[in-house]
């Protein structure tokens, strides 16, 4: 999984890693100064908390299906619901709640800790059949799948 | 863009000195608006317009070379700070409770790409924004955006603050 990471220029500017806990997929942003939005809380910028519950979502969706499409965000909405902690790692985890032959619908939450206590929470519509063109990523994402892990 | 305009624009906003176009006072106290590259086109009473200029890492599908949703994300949160901070009369704390994007198309590569934020709404301890993000034109829009931000959330003598109140102090 975390070739694919590789494979997406945003994921690799943001530092985030992909780890396997329980058999669920969790990411990780590590904390570094250029993430922060405010610096006299400080507090990490939340388009880049936004950002990484996108980013999580996806990955998790490409995990899991067997398709080899790559999803689109339709609608990312993300509530925050308390500041971040500063100066440690933070994680995320996404579930899809409900799956159609188009539309992907997830979850995803943000937290410290556990993700029973998470600072940001957010909904997603990913489109699953708009691209219905082998292109080149794709066929990367599906050689890296095969290949990896 | 009639539906844009703010339904109670203030008689005055505390921190035009600081935050107008040129004046970088909102992008170089965020560290990560300042790595983005991300700077202030334009302010005006209850909205801004933030830039963002294209960057090989943004990109979240390196065969169309489209920039990643979360990226834009960034953009319209930092518009709509923006739009917040040109909608209050005096400085207060400024956190985001919630922003929902859609993404109405695939925004084009190799552009610099915009967000105007407008500010429609202001209570005593929440701000309502909503947000387009465009290429040219607003009219022409590939995400549009709503959020809501709560004010005076941090009302510590933050070094930020201390800041604007010196700011302030010059300008006027």
């Amino acid at each position: 999984m975390n070739r694919i990471v590789d494979a997406i220029p945003y994921a690799r500017f943001l530092g985030v890693e992909v780890e396997r806990n329980d058999g669920t997929l969790e990411c990780v942003l590590p904390f570094r100064h250029e993430i922060v939005g405010n610096p006299a809380l400080p507090a990490v910028h939340g388009g880049v908390l936004g950002a990484f519950l996108e980013l999580t979502a996806l990955l998790h969706l490409l995990d899991d299906s067997s398709s080899e499409r790559v999803p689109k965000p339709i609608t990312f909405s993300v509530d925050y619901l308390r500041a971040a902690e500063p100066d440690v790692e933070l994680y995320a985890r996404s579930d899809c709640y409900r799956l159609t032959r188009n539309v992907a619908f997830v979850r995803a939450v943000a937290y410290e800790r556990t993700a029973d206590d998470p600072f940001a929470s957010a909904l997603g519509t990913f489109m699953l059949g708009a691209n219905r063109s082998d292109s080149s990523f794709e066929r990367l994402i599906r050689a890296k799948k095969g290949g990896g892990e | 863009m009639p539906a844009n305009q703010s339904s109670n624009p203030p008689r005055r906003y505390a921190l035009q000195s600081l935050f107008g176009p040129g004046q970088d006072g909102m992008v170089s106290h965020a560290p990560h608006a300042a790595h983005l590259g991300i700077r202030v086109v334009e302010t005006g009473p209850g909205f801004g317009v933030c830039a963002l200029p294209f960057r090989e890492e943004l990109i979240g599908d390196p065969r169309r070379r489209v920039i990643f949703g979360g990226a834009i994300t960034t953009l319209i949160d930092h518009a709509s700070g923006l739009a917040v901070a040109c909608a209050v009369e005096e400085l207060t704390a400024i956190a985001t409770i919630d922003l929902r994007v859609d993404y109405l198309r695939a925004a084009q590569p190799d552009v610099e790409l915009y967000a105007r934020s407008d500010c429609y709404r202001l209570t005593r301890n929440v701000a309502f924004v909503r947000a387009m993000a465009y290429e040219r034109t607003a009219d022409d829009p590939f995400a549009s955006a709503l959020g809501t931000f709560m004010l005076g959330a941090n009302r510590s003598d933050s070094p930020f603050e201390r800041l604007v109140r010196a700011k302030k102090g010059d300008g006027e």
